[in-house]
């Protein structure tokens, strides 16, 4: 493994994430948590017009499960629920090993977290984000 | 710090990069309790306690001769106060559902230290949630200190049973167990201690500490996993009543119920784990041929370096205070700004391991303010170079996270 466990991408999501704050004009939310490691963040989205118009997180966790939900918000920010979803579906492909060089393009910096899956221990915490906003997808349906 | 005792532990061989810091989740096994656990199974293996021919027999006396050298190993008076169980989560909890259950009433009080590892703690919320006594908790100091103070204050009249580790698995520290078990008998409160921390580490004897109760994991002490062990007085185990029920915990059986077997049988319901109790038993061999004198001077001598250099590096707090005398092989720490999953990630990167979480300890790090933190826990076959790689380490973690660039 290189000397560096964490590139670039995710140390500055993690140090200097642009969304990590309240969201005033919220218009759903929803915390998810990691049990066994206590990591928990609380994602809150603003829905105008059919499209997630603005969105944030909020709590405490790792550098993966903080630069993931940061990276997340990124690509989510003026999509529609649906994309949100397909990106969602593609980013548990990537996890899951089985994804492709054109899929891995449309993921853009999520695609600096590919390498999780080989450490099973983290997987949680790079999907932690995920898994909130899908939930709260479903929920706000 | 000449011996190299690394070369009895075959995975040092098999990972010779690899710097193992994490004895107290489990340590490493030496190749005797390999070997023994294997020759059981090739020489001896039938099933105890019942067949009526030789191999059985054979295999009757090396469980038996396991129980033992346990008895021995704790100072107990009586090879009946040794139960096997699967690990120290067990014996804790059959003391729980068997004394327990049988023992106590609404009105009743459980008294539980706040630094209590979750398998002794949450077999007493269990039983006070079912028979309505109320659970109470002793609160320690920022250090993990325990005072006498303390202990006769949370006592009451109803108080029942006192629950406390000898070490704690997030501090290090040793509470004055002999003292708090004066105590507790003079206020009528029984004691369980859990030994999981302290058997491997330093000489145990439970006559000398007069506990009610002792739990302990053989896969922390060298042995496999799968066996452990609790000490009960013999006055105390012939009370209690049965934990699970089944086959060789009995004497006979009618449609109407059942005469139950002899100590400490009664508590051992089903085929036991006789390879695991002869590794035991191997283990227990190879920590009295190596000596708790020679165990606990590379111990202590190990942990001083260790704190002696981390407390120099800025941004590194140790949980439980910077004298190194108050941690007995465990540092739990935290840097600044780095949470403790990608701290044991940049270890892991280098080779290192280390464990990170609450260690099974949630209300230990509520009480103390943090939601969780890094753990290097050392066993004598560590060495002088495994805390310098783990110091050299340390110090870069801030700058990997991308701090002070």
């Amino acid at each position: 493994m290189s000397d560096n466990f964490y590139d670039e991408v995710l140390i500055d999501h993690n140090l200097h994430p642009q969304h990590l704050h309240d969201l005033p004009g919220a218009t759903c939310s929803h915390a998810g948590m990691n049990p066994s490691c206590g990591d928990e963040i609380t994602l809150h989205l603003e829905m105008r017009g059919g499209i997630i118009a603005d969105g944030s997180f909020t709590g405490i966790g790792c550098a993966i499960s903080q630069a993931s939900a940061d990276i997340m918000l990124d690509l989510i920010i003026g999509r529609t629920p649906e994309e949100a979803r397909k990106l969602a579906a593609l980013f548990r492909k990537m996890i899951g090993g089985e994804i492709t060089p054109e899929e891995l393009e449309i993921l853009e910096e999520a695609g600096a977290l590919q390498n999780i899956a080989r450490m099973p221990a983290r997987v949680k915490c790079a999907t932690l984000g995920w898994r909130t906003l899908e939930h709260l997808l479903e929920t706000a349906d | 710090m000449q011996q190299n005792w690394k070369a009895d532990f075959p995975v040092f061989a098999q990972f010779p990069d690899m710097v193992y810091l994490d004895s107290a989740a489990t340590s490493q096994k030496p190749a005797a309790v390999i070997a023994a656990e294997a020759a059981y199974y090739r020489e001896a293996n039938a099933n105890p306690l019942r067949g009526l021919y030789d191999l059985s027999v054979r295999a009757t006396d090396a469980y038996e001769n396991a129980r033992e050298a346990v008895r021995g190993f704790i100072g107990a008076a009586s090879a009946r106060e040794i139960v096997f169980t699967r690990n120290a989560t067990e014996s804790l909890n059959l003391i729980a559902y068997s004394w327990g259950r049988s023992e106590l009433h609404s009105g009743d009080e459980i008294l539980v230290a706040i630094s209590e590892h979750h398998s002794n703690m949450l077999p007493w919320q269990s039983l006070a949630r079912e028979t309505g006594a109320a659970l109470h908790y002793l609160e320690c100091d920022s250090s993990g200190v325990y005072t006498e103070e303390a202990l006769r204050a949370a006592l009451t009249p109803n108080t029942k049973i006192f629950a406390i580790a000898q070490i704690s698995n997030v501090f290090g520290r040793i509470s004055a167990i002999a003292d708090f078990a004066r105590i507790c008998h003079e206020n009528g409160t029984l004691i369980v201690c859990d030994g999981a921390q302290s058997v491997p580490h330093i000489p145990v004897n439970v006559q000398a500490l007069d506990v009610d109760f002792l739990a302990f994991s053989g896969h922390k002490m060298f042995a496999p996993m799968g066996i452990g062990v609790l000490y009960g007085k013999e006055a105390l185990l012939r009370k209690m009543p049965p934990f699970l029920y089944g086959g060789e915990m009995i004497e006979y059986v009618t449609r109407e119920g059942a005469e139950y077997a002899e100590l400490p049988h009664k508590f051992e319901a089903g085929t036991v784990n006789v390879g695991g109790a002869v590794g035991l038993h191997a283990a227990i061999d190879y920590v009295n041929a190596v000596g708790f004198a020679e165990i606990v001077r590379r111990e202590d001598a190990l942990t001083a370096f260790a704190v002696q250099e981390m407390r120099q590096i800025p941004h590194v707090t140790i949980i439980g205070g910077d004298d190194p005398a108050a941690h007995h092989g465990i540092v739990t720490f935290a840097v600044d700004g780095v949470h403790p999953h990608d701290i044991a990630a940049i270890f892991d990167s280098d080779s290192i391991a280390i464990r990170a979480g609450h260690h099974c300890a949630q209300p230990l790090h509520q009480h103390i303010g943090v939601s969780s933190t890094a753990r290097m826990s050392l066993a004598f076959y560590n060495d002088e170079q495994d805390v310098e790689k783990f110091v050299d380490t340390l110090k870069t973690v801030r700058r990997r996270m991308g701090f002070e660039r």
